[in-house]
């Protein structure tokens, strides 16, 4: 029998793609109307200064900053093959942006409620982030441009000893932490981004779970970065003491721009003995216009010690959102048996660029790591995974797990694999999995002459993909983070 | 009448490959359509089931009552329409039974049914899995990823089981089966045949209609049907080939 093709190259994606370079609706991509204090755009030592000022910093942070800003001012922005931009016109943002009523966060000690400007409460209130103390369940750290406009539940952490509240806070309230970890895990000078970062930090998150408490609600953080041409370089420390637990969850987005926006952030989430640490991220940033002009270039730090023996630290992710997404969060496995994990699902669609992964560092004996990434690529995005996996000569019998799977929706993005493996230690054992699948029309045809639609093809399809990371993100994380992909891939079906 | 095809012609790619195809099927009749390589049997299941890269040209369809050339390829197979691939999909991550849960309960709603739970559709999923004699890991497993070429077969009369289609098309369902595979879709196929329930059979062997029994068999050369006749027809191509009846009709 002849197997006759009936179809060619070039037809056989032309309508899936076709239908993918539709707008998709980006929901969160309101603006908000406020009075704000802005700074003049530019960088130079005098606005580090004025931002130190601004948030009457303590004489160390300054020092701290001012060493970042002399050490970035002579590194060069990176740019490698697999995610393209331009190079920033880094005079051309504004390094501090924020509510005028909220603009004096320390100084003018009033009820924190009061001082959250209305518009500000009506962004949040239409993101469904609960800024007041509604949801039970979870504890909200809410941060519009530079600064963090609440903090719900304080009190009710207090009395079991947590520190929730804003880096800002922090610096002011508990100095002492503050300077004892900020620098450790991400030193200044690790990368450009995490330089500039510590250079203009403008707010960002505390926690600080004390020896033996388990933390009973999810602390999470909302993002959201409003005015034009303003960069948010949030700065988040996590501590989780010997024998403690905390879930932690932050979520982002921005509204519709024609322009670049950068988001420049670096987390440092240091893990005592016993402790365990969840760190799960949903990323929907603005990914721009049909070309991405105009969205957000989401260059982050993440990186966490298991400093302690036994200590967990788990990194999930769901990255929907950004122009360019640069993201790689990873693990330090410093004590004997810890464990480091990464659970990721990235998408891109039509322009989108992805280019993110984890590092996992054994040191400590016996430590094992766990990698499962998942990467769908639609339209004409690249995903890439770039992961390291680095086993030391002090990491007696440590083990790392890697699976990667890349699926693609249509026939014009790409994706592609970088695993680096640098073994040190003979009695290491390293596996690693990969594999690519297509979603093709044959595939979707299949399915609609079962009766099934398109669209309901199309997110069987990639939920069953994405199944293993999503059942690692909290309940109400991953429903959300199934709609956002649902969203995400709107514009792939009629 | 369950489906009326009248001067049917299609094309792909500007190439005209139906060219004037008519067939009629009646409720509860087996249908059978062999022909040569290339002749145009599997488009002409492609455009019944609406694969958008086919262009039509000219003819119409009813089935059903309805003008099936109008509805969304769901539609179809909503309103009773399947067809076994000649060759079926793998769906990666995907698990048969959340696959055919997922259709059945588009099918059941189409009928205005309530949808089937998981409890239910496993109940019904095992009785079909009983009635076809089949390994009962299917649902288990991915659509169709990692199966044998027969399994995947297998499978599609499985799926079509769940369905309970009006009319069945089966493309080369037969092609690439061992004597067990064989002997299981067209029990299968018998298992399903029904006053209601009609098939057209794409096939080249007498091997599957020697168990099926078809009322009809007809000849599809070049874009048309060019002979039609009962079972006996089946007998003689297998044992003369197509030129003799070729010849007759490029004589006419
Ligand atoms: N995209 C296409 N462009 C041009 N010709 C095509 C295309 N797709 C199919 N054809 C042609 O259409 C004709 C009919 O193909 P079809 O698959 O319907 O044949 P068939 O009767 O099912 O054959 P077989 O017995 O081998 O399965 C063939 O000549 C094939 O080459
Ligand atoms: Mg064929």
């Amino acid at each position: 029998m002849s197997e006759t093709q009936v179809t060619t190259q070039e037809t056989q994606y032309q309508e899936i793609n076709d239908l993918l370079s539709k707008s998709k609706h980006y929901k969160e991509g309101f603006v908000t109307t406020t009075a704000v204090e802005t700074f003049e755009k530019g960088i130079n030592e005098a606005v580090v200064r004025a931002i130190s000022a601004k948030k009457n910093e303590p004489e160390w942070m300054l020092e701290f900053r001012l060493k970042a800003f002399n050490h970035w001012k002579n590194m060069e922005e990176p740019h490698w093959a697999k995610a393209e931009y331009t190079p920033l016109d880094y005079q051309d943002y504004s390094y501090y942006s924020a509510p005028e009523c909220g603009s004096c966060a320390g100084s003018c000690e009033t009820d924190q409620e009061q001082v959250i400007d209305p518009e500000v409460a009506k962004a949040f209130a239409a993101l469904g982030v609960p800024i007041d103390d509604s949801d039970a369940n979870v504890a909200v750290d809410a941060i519009f441009d530079s600064i963090s406009v609440s903090t719900t539940k304080r009190e009710e952490l207090a009395k079991l000893g947590i520190i929730f509240c804003s880096f800002s806070e922090a610096v002011q309230d508990y100095p002492e932490l503050v300077q004892k970890y900020i620098g450790t895990v991400v030193p200044y000078h690790d990368n450009y981004f995490a330089a500039l970062n510590s250079a203009v930090a403008s707010d960002g998150t505390f926690v600080y779970v004390p020896e033996g408490v388990r933390c009973p609600i999810d602390l999470s953080t909302y993002f959201r970065i409003n005015e034009a041409k303003t960069g948010q370089f949030e700065r988040t420390i996590l501590i989780a003491e010997k024998g403690s637990y905390v879930s932690y969850l932050e979520g982002c987005s921005a509204p519709v721009r024609d322009t670049y926006q950068l988001h420049a952030a670096v987390v440092e989430v240091i893990v005592h003995e016993d402790a365990e640490v969840k760190y799960s991220t949903v990323q929907n940033w603005y990914p721009g216009d049909e070309d991405c002009e105009g969205g957000i270039l989401n260059f982050v730090t993440k990186r966490g010690i298991c400093e302690g023996k036994n200590s967990k630290l788990s990194w999930t992710q769901a990255e929907t959102g950004s122009a360019i997404t640069w993201k790689y969060p990873s693990c330090v496995l410093k004590g004997d048996n810890s464990i480091g994990e990464f659970y990721s699902v990235a998408l891109t669609n039509r322009r989108q660029q992805a280019d993110t992964g984890t590092k996992m560092i054994h040191l400590g004996r016996n430590t094992r790591s766990t990698i499962i990434s998942k990467g769908l690529s639609a339209g004409k995005s690249d995903n890439t995974y770039r992961g390291l996996v680095k086993i030391a000569p002090t990491a007696e019998g440590a083990r790392n797990f890697t699976q990667c799977d890349s699926m693609l929706i249509g026939d014009q993005c790409g994706a592609h694999t970088f695993p680096y493996i640098e073994v040190e230690n003979a009695t290491a054992q390293v596996e690693h999995e990969a594999t690519t699948s297509r979603i093709g029309e044959d595939q979707l045809f299949y399915c609609q002459q079962r009766g099934i639609s398109e669209q309901d093809a199309i997110s069987m399809i990639v939920n069953g993909f994405c199944k293993e990371v999503f059942s690692e993100l909290p309940l109400e994380f991953a429903q959300e983070a199934e709609e956002l992909l649902a969203i995400s891939l709107e514009g792939s079906v009629g | 009448m369950l489906l009326k095809v009248e001067n049917l012609q299609a094309q792909i790619d500007e190439k005209q490959i139906l060219k004037g195809l008519n067939i009629e099927v009646n409720p509860g009749e087996v249908h059978a359509i062999m022909g040569p390589n290339g002749s145009g049997k599997s488009t002409f299941a492609s455009v019944l089931a609406g694969r958008e890269d086919y262009e039509v040209t000219e003819g119409s369809v009813e089935f059903d009552g309805e003008d099936l050339l109008e509805m969304d390829p769901e539609e179809r197979a909503r309103k009773g329409l399947f067809l076994a691939f000649q060759y079926p999909v793998e769906i990666p991550g995907v698990s048969n039974k959340l696959f055919m849960q997922t259709a059945v309960n588009a099918v059941r709603e189409e009928k205005g049914l309530p949808a089937l739970d998981m409890f239910d559709f496993d109940e019904y999923a095992r009785e079909k899995i009983e009635l076809l004699d089949m390994r009962a890991d299917l649902l288990e497993r991915s659509v169709n990823v990692g199966f044998s070429g027969g399994e995947k077969k297998r499978n599609d009369i499985f799926q079509m089981a769940l369905l309970e289609p009006k009319l069945c098309i089966l493309d080369e369902t037969d092609s690439g089966l061992d004597i067990d595979a064989l002997r299981v879709v067209a029990n299968g196929v018998n298992a399903l045949r029904s006053e209601e329930r009609s098939f057209i059979v794409v096939t080249h062997y007498q091997r599957l209609l020697d168990y099926i029994k078809p009322d009809h068999v007809h000849v599809l050369y070049n874009g048309k049907i060019i002979k039609s006749g009962g079972f006996e027809l089946a007998n003689e191509l297998e044992q003369n080939g197509y030129d003799d009846i070729i010849q007759q009709y490029q004589g006419e």
